[in-house]
């Protein structure tokens, strides 16, 4: 075993930090790293935090941490901000809202920046919570950039995932609903002590009405003041309801596959990318273009004949 | 691969002056770097806590408290015992010479005054990553 | 929100000729082969920056053109008349120069309490406290988080008892004094009335200043105690208990200076602390009361910066603002109401750390600046605060500055004496457009608590700031000695060392007043201030029975606490 591997298996933070760093910066061992510590994981419950920015997520996610400290669970929170697309610098700047928090030993936090990524998450944040897993870790909070779009890689990594909105958001949550609802498993309505919140659940419940759900999880719309810790009991145990109803209809394998599946065929086609541009090299590409843009072929034929040529090789018999 | 030199900004003390701090890791954004910055009010402890968690290259302080003598050397020691000794501490603040002087003898690294350029210190941590970047395992 | 007069936006926008009389027709021509003729030779100017401080575009000349729109008795005036745009008294420093206040406090009370009788035996009248980190954020002495902080940038008070040591042998219905401190401003004023209760003292003989002024902390100092909205809820309290029972006390500083220090520009400066301001104003009519009993003790405190005309700008504007908008909106009839009588502090930030020398010249500037936008009283830094707190000597040379000012440079004989300047009335007007705008947008946002919370305030300095800072490093600012000029010269000013001693005889004290006070007395009275935070009660009161029986500043914090909890700022970049 990778002595890393081993420090990270008997809970020593700085280990696991630094293979977080190393799956971060996909380094070459982290793939042997990663396949170490997959065995070692115990499908420890994720649940991802999204929604507009200023919607109190990370006061939420303090919240949802001291609560599942007080259960006893060992939590692991991956926050996620934006990589700027200029200097590919950034700032993250979660951490200032769990202070109180920080220094609970039980509690893992990771900043991480998209790097690149555009949707909520970083392209490794799942890999991360892999290692968060295999710690012992066996609560996992996700929460995302909260650009404001749907956020659809965080459902996907996620076992539960709960959308924040505050009162103001309302003209954005309008424009964004139909996203919103095909990831939300929870709504929060969050600064709920502020004018406007009762129409914002309203809003989102007879959204909801509209639907048919039987058969179906329906998502709860839940108001919380996270800032003063109100009403967080009452998102854990939807969070509870939620993970007891996955168990019971056979709906978590169903997402746990599904979301294993997907995750598959995004690493192969990274994979694959790779592999094909070290092999056939750029020159190869570039003629492809060179084709194109002569009006020779369309892109779509291009790709085409390209895949199949390289199946073929795949499939001759080797030598 | 898909390196970044990682920093953590951060204000001990009690102070709340945080535009040097904010200054700073607005401009190693600028300059490629990930700063994990944890705000006003935080105790070695925290800031330790933090550098571990978030496997930072380097530790930046900003103290204009008075109280840069307590600090530093707190953070320090902190770092050894938490096998971490390895990071940059750097900083600055409002801090004498001399004080910067014996900072120096007890492991701190470069700590920059008021009126300082920001690419200096850009130029520093760069220059030090260059140099010490994951020399350990 | 007041809305703006439309004349004060002509001078921005070019006027139609239809509109102006022969003589502008006339001035307009000359103005533009002026124009023209400067254009030509563009390629010569040098390469800096020529827009203000805080950015806003300098033009080369300004002309009657500039102030066409305005109208002398409706946005001038006579001092010591409405808008108060020249002045708020008819004759001001011929009645009475500025009050030349300078802040001091460092280590114990006992040593502050020397240096208050220093500088009351000099004929000083006006005492201003500064506090250390532990009191200004509310706790006590010997908690963990106060390591290394006691007494070090100003005086620790734990209690009642330290007051006593402060203001021992300090006759304190003598003096007005000035307190700096906001997130637990109810308690340390708690300490000090009690402490003149002790000595018997009538509340209403008393006569000071409490900064008292948390908006701004959450905008740009960053030392709060609770969330904005208890917080408010405190003030509110304090302003009710002092109109009735400590009426010529200023219960409110509100305060552009940290404001401007974290970053912001002139406008933001004048803009955020106005609106600061009225959610004061807002607060006590809420809380029942009439303004016209509360407005005329509140006070403002500025900054002045080193970009002169602007400032002085800045001051005639808020003085022209807040009368409007006090008369206006809030139906203010009293004429102190009116008054926006202001504190000035030249801008440590200006200060620099290479050839502190040099800072000398910088703060005497900004302090002409105070003085001809008419300040009530004025605090001068010293040279070497960047480098510690000030020695004696450097106290002494900021001191002889305003001294100079006021005696040898003629400044303070005429009021107002850049009025009718056609460049700084139409920076006047630029600036209070500025605000206005600011102020539609922070209503905009749903007020100045909402702003907070989303970090609107907090993002626009933290720009600012970052702007600044990269004009200066592509030189299109130049800084003397800073980027330009530079010397290597080592720093040979003595600076002031504390004594490290403070903490561990701090800490002695409070242990054993934690031993010999009446435990049960005080039990009982934190558990009543409990029970008012969470009702409706007046917690000032209750504040005040708390600190009659010697309870601790930590420990009547954490009786609020209890109910109000604590805030979390976002990080704002």
């Amino acid at each position: 075993m990778d002595p890393l591997v081993e420090r990270v298996l008997q809970g020593e933070k700085s280990a696991l930090a630094r293979v977080i760093s190393r799956i971060e910066n996909r380094e070459p061992q982290a793939v042997a790293l990663l396949d170490e510590l997959f065995l070692h994981q115990k499908a420890a419950p994720r649940i991802g935090v999204t929604g507009p920015p200023g919607a109190g997520k990370s006061t939420l996610v303090t919240g949802l941490i001291r609560i599942l400290r007080e259960q006893g669970h060992r939590v692991g929170v991956v926050a996620v901000d934006p990589t700027s697309p200029f200097s590919g610098g950034a700032v993250l700047g979660d951490r200032v809202r769990m202070n109180e928090v920080a220094l609970d030993p039980g509690v893992f936090i990771r900043s991480m920046a998209t790097r690149g990524s555009l949707g909520g998450l970083a392209s490794t944040s799942r890999e991360v919570c892999e290692a968060l897993d295999a710690f012992g870790s066996d609560r996992i909070l996700l929460e995302t950039v909260g650009v404001g779009q749907s956020e659809l890689d965080v459902a996907q990594a996620a076992d539960s995932t709960v959308v924040v909105v505050v009162p103001e958001s309302g003209d954005s949550v309008q424009a964004l609903k139909a996203g919103l609802m095909e990831i939300a498993d929870i709504f929060v309505v969050n600064k709920a002590d502020r004018e406007g919140a009762d129409r914002m659940v309203h809003d989102l419940e007879s959204a909801l009405s509209l639907k048919n759900w039987k058969d179906r999880w329906k998502p709860p719309v839940l108001k919380t003041v996270a800032s003063r810790g109100e009403g967080i009991r009452e998102v854990n145990e939807a969070l509870e309801r939620h993970a007891a109803w996955q168990l019971e209809t056979g709906q978590l394998s169903h997402r746990r596959r599904e979301s294993v599946g997907a995750r598959i065929l995004e690493l192969t086609r990274e994979a694959v990318t790779r592999a094909v541009l070290a092999k056939a090299g750029r020159p190869e590409l570039e003629a492809r273009v060179d084709a194109v843009l002569k009006g020779v072929e369309s892109p779509y034929r291009a790709a085409e004949r390209w895949a199949a040529e390289l199946l073929d090789t795949a499939n001759a018999p080797s030598p | 691969m898909d390196r970044r030199i990682r920093v953590l900004v951060g204000k001990p003390g009690l102070d709340g002056h945080d535009r040097g701090a904010k200054v700073v890791a607005a401009a190693l954004r600028d300059a490629g770097m990930e700063v994990i910055y944890t705000g006003l009010h935080q105790t070695p402890e925290m800031i330790v806590e933090a550098a571990v968690q978030e496997d930072v290259d380097v530790v930046a302080l900003s103290v204009l408290s008075g109280a840069h003598l307590t600090v530093f050397p707190r953070v320090r020691a902190l770092l050894e015992e938490r096998g971490a000794g390895h990071k940059l501490l750097t900083g600055g603040g409002i801090i004498p010479d001399e004080d910067i002087e014996m900072l120096k003898q007890k492991g701190v690294g470069r700590l920059f005054g008021p009126g300082t350029n920001t690419s200096d210190i850009v130029e520093y941590i760069r220059e030090w990553a260059r140099t010490h970047a994951h020399s350990e395992g | 929100m007041a809305t703006p007069r439309k004349t004060m936006e002509l001078p921005e926008s070019s006027p139609s000729g239809a509109e102006l009389d022969e003589k502008l027709q006339a001035l307009k021509k000359a103005l533009e082969a002026y124009d023209q003729a400067v254009a030509r030779n563009a390629g010569t100017h040098r390469h800096v920056s020529y827009d203000t401080i805080s950015g806003a575009p300098n033009k080369l000349l300004y002309t009657p053109l500039d102030t066409a729109g305005m109208d002398y008795a409706r946005d001038l005036g006579m001092p010591g008349e409405y808008p108060f745009t020249r002045g708020i008294h008819p004759s001001l420093y011929r009645h009475k120069l500025w009050t030349m206040r300078q802040f001091s406090g460092f280590g114990s009370a006992r040593d502050t309490n020397q240096r208050f009788k220093f500088l009351l035996g000099r004929g000083q009248t006006g005492l201003s406290v500064a506090f250390d980190n532990p009191t200004i954020m509310g706790y006590d002495s010997d908690d963990p988080k106060c390591i290394g902080e006691v007494g070090v940038t100003g005086v620790a008070i734990d209690s009642l008892a330290d007051m006593e040591t402060l203001f021992d042998g300090i006759a304190q219905d003598q003096v007005s004094t000035s307190m700096t401190i906001n997130g637990p401003a109810a308690i340390i004023f708690a300490f000090y009335l009690a402490c003149a209760e002790k000595r018997g003292i009538h509340f209403d003989k008393l006569r000071g200043t409490l900064q008292n002024d948390i908006l701004k902390e959450y905008i740009a100092q960053k030392t709060w105690c609770f969330p904005p909205h208890p917080s408010m809820r405190i003030i509110a309290d304090v302003m009710t208990f002092a109109t009735r029972s400590v009426p010529k006390w200023n219960t409110i500083s509100i305060s552009g200076y940290h404001i401007r220090e974290a970053g912001a520009t002139a406008a933001q400066e004048l803009a955020f602390t106005l609106a600061d301001g009225f959610a004061y104003v807002d607060a006590g009519i809420q809380a029942g009361l009439s303004v016209d009993d509360f407005a005329p003790r509140l006070s403002f405190f500025w900054n002045s910066h080193l970009d002169f005309f602007e400032e002085i700008g800045k001051f005639r504007a808020a003085r022209r603002i807040w009368a409007r908008v006090l008369r206006d909106k809030y139906g203010a009839k009293k004429r102190e109401s009116l008054l926006m009588r202001f504190h000035t502090q030249t801008a440590g930030v200006s200060l620099m750390a290479q050839e502190p020398e040099n800072n000398i010249v910088r703060t005497a500037f900004e302090a002409m600046a105070a003085v001809l936008g008419g300040t009530q009283s004025l605090h001068t830094n010293s040279m070497d605060e960047t480098l510690a707190l000030p020695s004696e000597k450097a106290v002494q040379i900021a001191l002889r500055t305003q001294q100079v000012l006021a005696y040898e440079t003629g400044v303070a004989n005429t009021i107002d004496p850049l009025a009718g300047s056609y460049y700084v009335e139409a920076t006047t007007n630029r600036l209070e457009r500025e605000a206005e705008e600011y102020f539609r947008e922070i209503e905009r946002r749903g007020g100045v608590i909402k702003a907070i919370e989303e970090g609107f305030f907090q993002r626009e300095i933290a720009r600012s700031a970052w702007q600044y800072q990269q004009e200066v490093e592509r030189k299109e600012r130049i800084i003397v000695g800073v980027n330009e000029f530079v010397t290597e010269s080592k720093i040979d000013i003595p600076l002031l060392k504390i004594d490290p001693s403070v903490e561990p005889e701090q800490l002695a004290s409070l242990k054993k007043l934690r031993e010999t006070r009446d435990n049960g007395a005080v039990k009982q009275s934190l558990a009543r201030l409990t029970e008012a935070a969470r009702g409706t009660d007046n917690v000032m009161e209750k504040i005040l029975d708390c600190a009659r029986v010697y309870a601790t500043e930590g420990e009547i914090r954490g009786a609020m606490r209890e109910v109000y909890g604590d805030y979390r700022e976002t990080a704002e970049f």
